[in-house]
């Protein structure tokens, strides 16, 4: 199975979350990663999803997401022409042995602190899951307390936008 | 554009009105009562009182089968909504066009487990094509404009409309006309030319093609185009279940219904093609049996107006998306012009092997040897009688594939049936609906005895409403397509299949309890004179009740799970393949 990054343009209406993961659940696919949130454009909203799948089935739910009367537009993001990222928050042990090294690992991954206790900081990083996924391996060993992690979110390189034709579609109807 | 106050459940009884809606299927109830005020003084709207929710939903599917426009059926909310639940179902599998409008608890209760509360819009999205939640007077009108534009257009299905009471009972400035905002619905009917000459080239190219039609063609209107190509190219042309009666049963070309109980000449051509042409057909496991030994040596031409369809079971050589008249005409032009180009298909020795598979192997059945009624007889009969401008509904089961089988069907949308959801219950309800739809036909329900007792309340919609359906009950006092199965399958342990449906109910006292004229048969030298009865009775609907044996069972077979290479005659026989190569 392979990991594919969808960017799926809806209109901002009440339901479309729903109407979405239960064609994704119904169709028998899991949703690694969702993430929502609206465009430029208040009546549109955007949702990246990151589905582990053969390419055939994919299609097939692709297929399928269009024909939901409210998905205005969908594109799959290559890896190589995208930036992806996600967000953590980890709330890490930290006494007056241990947090000097822990600011130490924080600056080498570029994350920064966001609260501090006597015994625990907690730490916001972003980056692709790869580097995530190694910061949180070397948090590990001090003793991680709590771990939030956002959805994946992810745009195309270059100056291509994939949201003005479906903008123009949005101001013709409207 | 003009501007007039009203209420929100006026506004919806003038949008339906403005939309072209005359007939309405449904029942009352609290959160939808205030839109049967206007409803009342309607002059457009015949609205007709069913008796159970499910047999509104079938009724506006049979009304939009025979009529090719919108079915509508209303219903409150919570019980009287998911009592809507299987037919909006079926409509989906069957892609039937039909708008279901329900109300809804007051805005200020949703949510609250209000007293007959159901999410019906969740409930629904899996087998809707779309569906609202109104709860704003102002978005009904534009809403039902919608509702019906996405229900008829593209691939036709059912839409739901669930409206808030308090949207329906509040005042505004109703406008009209309504600017649709479904910038998100563009369904692709233009097929692409490109393809379209690839698939020409590959038709005068194949030795062995086949048209596989399916329902789409009929829904398209495209029977008409369907008959020129088959004659065009020559062809071998297999109608589904969905699409009897897209070419005529009598034509040459036709080689009959594939699929489970399909016939062996036309399951034989689906597994020797060496080109599948698939026009508005689904690959659906009931035509393929299991897939990967279907069809094996075929390239697949497929053209269906929703892309989701297309490679979605079978991978497709030459993909088309398109509404099935504009493929199949622009399809003619192009086979055309590879003939005056004077690239010709030669099917010769192909028509040769299909003949000789349609002279072995043509239907047909056993009749009982005690000189008891056949079902399979009864049903000819009526076909025959009731002749080709009738139409057929049928419930599921062995009646419904006796029904396919063995009743000829030479115009399209004459069989109505429930085929994808396979909705026991569905004939006498959808008939009711196809009868109102086409008041000046004659409609045979042709049911089971298991499939009549779940929808036969809606007699009593039929007598007094005035709608004089025609039901034939093949009484054979058990379920009986679940009876074949345990008959081949379970050793003939028949759990719970026996209905005792010939002692209880009376068919006979029951037509007659429900104001109808009841009748019955039980030997076969008085099927012609009772169906002649019937068929002069036409002032109040007409159940007869044939009592037939209950071994008959429904041949040929493709048993679940195995390719269609398997398929079974009769039990234990299988068709001899190399006969006549």
């Amino acid at each position: 199975m392979t990991q594919h990054t969808l960017s799926v343009l809806v209109e901002n209406t009440p339901g479309i979350l729903a109407r979405v993961a239960a064609l994704f659940s119904r169709r028998g696919f899991n949703i690694e990663s969702l993430a929502v949130g609206t465009t430029e454009h208040p009546d549109i909203s955007r949702m990246t999803i990151v589905v582990n799948v053969e390419s055939l089935p994919l299609e097939q739910v692709t297929k399928q997401l269009n024909k939901l009367i409210n998905v205005l537009k969908i594109v799959e993001l290559d890896t190589s022409q995208s930036v992806q990222r996600e967000l953590v928050l980890v709330k890490v042990r930290a006494d007056a042995e241990t947090r000097s090294q822990v600011l130490e690992t924080v600056s080498l991954f570029r994350a920064k602190v966001v609260d501090v206790a006597p015994d625990a900081v907690t730490i916001e990083a972003t980056g692709n899951r790869d580097k995530l996924d190694a910061f949180i391996r070397v948090l590990e060993p001090f003793g991680i307390k709590e771990l939030v992690q956002s959805g994946m979110v992810a745009i195309g390189r270059g100056a291509r936008s994939i949201t003005d034709r479906s903008l123009r579609s949005i101001d013709r109807s409207a | 554009m003009t501007t007039e106050q009203m209420t929100g459940a006026q506004a919806l009884v003038r949008a339906l009105e403005n939309v072209g809606v005359d007939t309405v299927f449904g029942i009352p109830g609290g959160a939808i009562l205030p839109a049967y005020d206007p409803l009342f003084d309607s002059r457009r709207i015949r609205h007709i009182l069913v008796r159970h929710e499910q047999g509104a939903g079938h009724a506006a599917q049979g009304y939009a089968q025979v009529t090719g426009k919108v079915g509508v059926c209303m219903a409150t909310s919570g019980p009287g909504a998911t009592n809507l639940v299987t037919p909006i179902s079926d409509a989906y599998m069957d892609s039937t066009p039909m708008v279901a409008i329900t109300g809804q608890v007051a805005t200020s209760l949703i949510g609250t487990d209000g007293f007959q509360e159901a999410d019906i819009s969740g409930i629904t999205m899996p087998i809707t094509k779309h569906n609202f939640l109104v709860t704003q007077p102002e978005d009904i009108g534009r809403t039902i404009v919608e509702a019906f534009h996405i229900a008829s257009t593209g691939r036709p299905g059912p839409v739901l409309v669930d409206i808030a009471k308090d949207a329906l009972q509040s005042t505004f400035d109703f406008e009209w006309p309504v600017q649709m905002r479904l910038p998100g619905y563009r369904p692709v009917t233009r097929p692409h030319s490109k393809q379209v000459r690839e698939a020409a080239k590959l038709i005068v190219e194949a030795e062995r093609p086949v048209l596989y039609v399916g329902g789409g063609v009929l829904k398209a209107n495209a029977a008409a185009e369907l008959k020129v190509l088959a004659e065009l190219t020559g062809a071998p042309v297999v109608t589904t279940l969905m699409a009897k009666g897209a070419l005529p049963d009598s034509h040459r070309l036709h080689m009959g219904m594939p699929g489970m109980h399909g016939s062996v000449g036309a399951v034989g051509a689906l597994q020797r093609a060496d080109l599948l042409v698939a026009l508005g057909a689904r690959f659906d496991d009931r035509v393929t049996g299991k897939l990967d030994g279907f069809a094996p040596n075929a390239k697949v031409v497929h053209a269906d107006i929703d892309p989701a369809e297309i490679s979605k079971n079978r991978h497709a050589d030459v993909p088309i998306v398109g509404d099935a008249r504009e493929v199949i005409a622009d399809l003619v032009v192009a086979v055309q012009a590879e003939h005056d180009a004077g690239r010709r298909g030669d099917y010769a020795e192909w028509w040769k092997q299909l003949e000789a598979w349609r002279s072995t192997y043509p239907l047909g059945y056993d009749l009982p040897e005690d000189g008891g009624l056949s079902p399979q007889f009864v049903i000819e009969r009526i076909g025959r009688m009731a002749g080709p401008d009738a139409y057929y509904v049928a419930g599921v089961g062995q009646h419904q594939m006796w029904a396919a089988q063995f009743i000829k069907y030479e115009r399209p949308g004459a069989f109505l049936n429930s085929g994808g959801a396979g909705t026991m219950g569905y004939s006498v309800p959808a008939a009711m609906g196809a009868k109102v739809g086409k008041p000046d036909s004659a409609v045979w329900s042709i049911d089971g005895d298991g499939c009549f007792q779940m929808t036969n309340q809606e007699l009593a919609t039929c007598a007094i409403e005035g709608i004089p359906i025609k039901v034939a009950v093949i009484n054979n006092g058990n379920l009986g397509m679940v009876r074949q199965w345990q008959t081949l399958f379970y050793d003939g342990r028949y759990s719970n299949t026996n209905l005792h449906s010939k002692r209880i109910p009376d068919f006979v006292k029951l037509a007659e309890a429900y104001g109808c004229i009841g009748l019955r048969c039980e030997r076969p030298e008085d099927v012609d004179a009772v169906i002649a009865k019937a068929m002069e009775i036409n002032d109040v609907p007409v159940i007869i009740d044939f009592v037939v044996h209950q071994d008959a069972m429904v041949w040929p077979m493709v048993a679940a799970g195995t390719t269609n290479d398997d398929i079974k005659i009769a039990r234990d026989m299988a068709p001899d393949w190399e006969n006549g190569e």
